[in-house]
């Protein structure tokens, strides 16, 4: 992955803070504001200017910061908020979005524009709460502006006695008598002389220049004020006012609680002589274009939408299709009907997939962060590792991409930690010093396969056998290798000889396995001692879509999702041993299972019930393998998975429904919840009756 | 002006009229608020749903949507359920959800003044007060006029989960 992707990802991730920033503050109560919204504000702030700093963004960087800074006062309640600070926050926004913009197209920001921001926003808080932000210097991009006000605005506390020169433009006589009341106030006037178009008065005394604009902004524009310190004097070009630079632009209500002292109309006519532009800066409009049109950002909610409508119409589709197909022989002779079906069916499959495209992601967003997990684990290891990921354009459902990141990193780790070796004992062994860690993905079938591959000191079966007795599991040495392996996988589990501070708590291995069979997926391990060991995680391509195993039991249809099914085979009558009570255990291949009757458990009118003529499906849930009684298979299919509780409530032993191809509704099975289900059923004598069912909703894990 | 006076005084008096959807359940007739109703059709292709009261019927697919199906008629102990041509799902949108009820046949749409509506007696086991918004009458006729909001959400009816946070 390159660097530009991290870019275009910090760009939306900023582009969707900074909009979210300003409905906050539009929605903000000024006279009761939320905590929470100032909170939600300060965040966006802060989270901007870490990717800013990330990426070398100086500009936006700086600005968030001194925003950031003032939004903390704020959220303290140390900055008591007016509908005027919320426009000149909205306005810090906006440039924070030009400079994004800008850094985008790989343009420097506007330069005035921000250091004309971060003056405002240090003006607020010294106004409002009386203190400088500790604010980054402002860069100087020209030697003209080193003495410029914002320059010592920056460091007020190395101000001691020296002599300024204020400036006023364009001020009444009135006017000027009272600045100069206001300023010898602040400190001593020295001189004042001058006419309407330029009065100068020299001042001295330890005042900062923010302060002097600050105290005469309740009575002329910042326009018509120049500060500078005296030995520029004579120089009238490096007098430069910050405010000055862009005057159309400055948000002049915050600066002007009361209007009666305004001095007539031509208080912004004149700098047009010194100020380069006072225009708000044009945004280079084609090639923002060009960038924009290469993605929009939708709502999740909007693709998931449409995923579903498209699930209708293949639906319907393979309604017509039945239809079609019933009418037989009638239907021969209309050759463009049949033509007009096939035509359909398929532009309803390309239609269905385009759209699932929508969802799916590289892998390369997961992929890209493990160079630096594994460059990091390993240095902390001191082993040598090369890490090898293949796969990266293998796309899958963004859900599943967001979920599978922490289980996979674990698996790294773990990998690291216990498989490989370190590089002498790698050298003793005959295998070069630098261990080899593969990360791949890559499609089998409906599913996404991805491994996590070493080239270390694989797994001990016979170390792991005596640890899973020491922890009191129950094992036996016929045990099958897959079978020993996924032992790592059972709660507090761990064979690493120490606990390390990157693996070996035994904690984790379990939560690996839950969250993979959390999104449909399971994990299998194959491993050779002294060879290497390869963890395969199995995951369905999306959550939306299932793959099934259509059943029959009695008139009712029911979906298996595939993953779970093993194999299914018809049982003899000397295959089912009854065990006390009703428990009745199959027995396929020395191995004896848990049989769940399906017409029992859901109470299935007209189904078989003699075992030996059903059909047993040897599933597995959660770990663990049972029989299940049904009484025909009808073969498998894929089924858009819906929810029952967004207008029912959850049902024990169903996970969700689906349509099926006649428009009726198909319960799809929740396995684990069955076993549950049937074992309740049979304490309670069979006389299971709804409201004690309230018991197993609170003992599933949510 | 006079007459425009009228018009207004008629208009807000219709303001306070409410319109309801009159169903019947077996001899009886009841009504719900017009507006809570989205749409009424056929009974089919319900599945069943397992360890679940008699009274819900199962799910349904409406256009895409799992809906469930309450029987109204057995809910309220009604003598004869059966299912026929005439057997109507009025599909209602309470609590951000969408249930479908059973009823015996949908008659018609009335409109009653504030004066028809009369406050429920206190009576009924199989059908607390608590769901009624009040008796309406109309000349010889008597609605029973169900308030579907709570008799839906409530706890007996079990078709939300009681624990959820909805």
């Amino acid at each position: 992955m390159d660097i530009a992707d991290f870019f275009d990802t910090f760009f939306e991730e900023a582009e969707e803070l900074l909009a979210d920033m300003e409905q906050h503050l539009l929605e903000l109560d000024v006279d009761d504001p939320d905590s929470e919204q100032l909170n939600a504000i300060f965040r966006a702030a802060h989270s901007i200017k870490g990717g800013a700093g990330t990426f070398g963004f100086s500009v936006l960087q700086k600005t968030t910061h001194i925003f950031e800074n003032l939004l903390d006062h704020a959220r303290k309640g140390e900055l008591t908020l007016r509908a005027d600070l919320v426009d000149t926050f909205l306005e810090a926004k906006d440039i924070m979005h030009e400079q994004l913009d800008a850094y985008r197209n790989e343009e420097e920001p506007n330069q005035e524009a921000y250091e004309r921001i971060c003056q405002t926003l240090q003006q607020i808080a010294l106004e409002e709460i009386g203190q400088t932000l500790d604010a980054p210097a402002v860069p100087a991009p020209t030697i003209e502006k080193k003495t410029s006000a914002s320059a010592e605005a920056a460091e007020p506390s190395s101000l001691s006695e020296r002599h300024l020169l204020v400036a006023l433009l364009n001020v009444s006589e009135k006017d000027r008598t009272l600045l100069v009341e206001e300023l010898e106030q602040l400190g001593d006037v020295q001189s004042h002389s001058g006419d309407e178009k330029r009065y100068e008065v020299t001042l001295t005394g330890d005042v900062s220049a923010d302060d002097i604009e600050a105290v005469m902004c309740f009575i002329i524009e910042p326009e018509q004020i120049e500060i500078s310190v005296v030995a520029v004097e004579k120089n009238e070009e490096a007098s430069v006012s910050p405010e000055l630079d862009a005057p159309v632009a400055v948000p002049t209500d915050v600066v002007e609680p009361t209007n009666s002292a305004k001095p007539a109309a031509p208080a912004v006519a004149k700098p047009a002589d010194r100020a380069p532009s006072p225009e708000k800066p044009a945004k280079s409009a084609p090639k923002k274009a060009a960038a924009e049109s290469a993605s929009i950002r939708v709502s999740v909610d909007k693709v998931d939408q449409i995923i579903n409508l498209v699930g209708e119409l293949i639906i319907t589709q393979s309604m017509l299709d039945q239809t079609v197909s019933d009418l037989g022989d009638q239907s021969v002779g209309n050759s463009s009907l049949q033509n007009g079906m096939s035509l359909l069916q398929r532009n309803a499959r390309d239609l269905q997939e385009a759209v699932m495209s929508i969802r799916m992601i590289p892998m390369e967003f997961v992929f890209s962060r493990f160079p630096r997990v594994v460059r990091d684990t390993a240095g902390k290891l001191g082993k040598e590792i090369e890490l090898i990921t293949e796969g990266k354009s293998t796309e899958l459902d963004k859900s599943l991409v967001e979920r599978i990141t922490d289980p996979l990193t674990h698996l790294v780790r773990n990998s690291l930690d216990h498989g490989i070796e370190m590089p002498d004992e790698r050298e003793a062994v005959g295998k070069p010093r630098v261990g080899k860690l593969v990360l791949s993905a890559r499609h089998q079938g409906g599913n996404i396969l991805i491994e996590v591959r070493d080239d270390g000191a694989g797994m001990d079966r016979d170390r792991l056998l005596a640890k899973a007795r020491e922890n009191g599991l129950n094992v036996s040495d016929n045990m099958s290798d897959e079978e020993v392996f996924q032992l790592i996988f059972a709660p507090g589990f761990s064979t690493a000889k120490e606990v390390t501070d990157v693996s070996g708590r035994g904690v984790g291995m379990d939560v690996v396995k839950r969250n993979i069979q959390g999104m449909g997926g399971r994990v299998e391990i194959q491993s050779k001692k002294g060879e290497g060991t390869n963890t395969r995680i199995v995951l369905p391509l999306t959550l939306a879509i299932l793959d099934g195993m259509s059943i029959k039991v009695g008139g009712e249809t029911f979906i298996l999702p595939l993953s779970t099914v093993l194999e299914s085979l018809q049982p003899a009558k000397g295959d089912m041993y009854a065990m006390a009570g009703d428990d009745v255990v199959l027995k396929v291949r020395d191995e004896y299972l848990p049989v769940i009757a399906i017409h029992e458990v859901l109470d299935v009118e007209n189904a078989i019930t003699d075992p030996t003529k059903s059909i047993a499906v040897i599933v597995q849930g959660e770990g663990r393998r049972y029989a299940m009684l049904v009484d025909e298979l009808i073969g498998q299919q894929q089924v858009v998975v819906k929810n029952l509780e967004d207008n029912y409530r959850k049902v024990p032993g169903v996970s969700a429904a689906t349509i099926l191809g006649d428009g009726s509704v198909a319960l799809i099975l929740d396995i684990t919840g069955l076993h549950r289900l049937s074992r309740a059923k049979k304490e309670a004598g069979k006389q299971v009756n709804y409201p004690h069912l309230s018991y197993y909703q609170e003992a599933e894990p949510s | 002006m006079s007459q425009a006076n009228n018009g207004a005084v008629l208009s807000a008096a219709e303001a306070d009229n409410r319109e309801f959807l009159v169903f019947s359940l077996g001899e009886e007739e009841y009504a719900i608020d017009i507006l809570k109703v989205q749409e009424i059709r056929g009974y089919e292709n319900v599945t069943r749903i397992a360890n679940a009261p008699d009274f819900i019927k199962g799910v349904t697919n409406l256009r895409g949507v799992i809906v469930p199906i309450v029987d109204l008629r057995i809910k309220f102990h009604l003598d004869s359920v059966e299912y026929g041509g005439q057997t109507v799902v009025i599909v209602v949108n309470v609590a951000d959800r969408v249930v479908g009820i059973v009823v015996d046949g949908v008659s018609d749409v009335m409109t009653l003044t504030p004066e028809q509506i009369k406050p429920a007696p206190e009576f009924g086991v199989t059908l607390s007060s608590d769901f009624l918004s009040g008796l309406g009458s109309l000349e010889d006729r008597m609605l029973v006029l169900v308030d579907i909001d709570k008799l839906l959400t409530s706890e007996e009816m079990a078709l939300v989960d009681s624990t959820s946070s909805r």
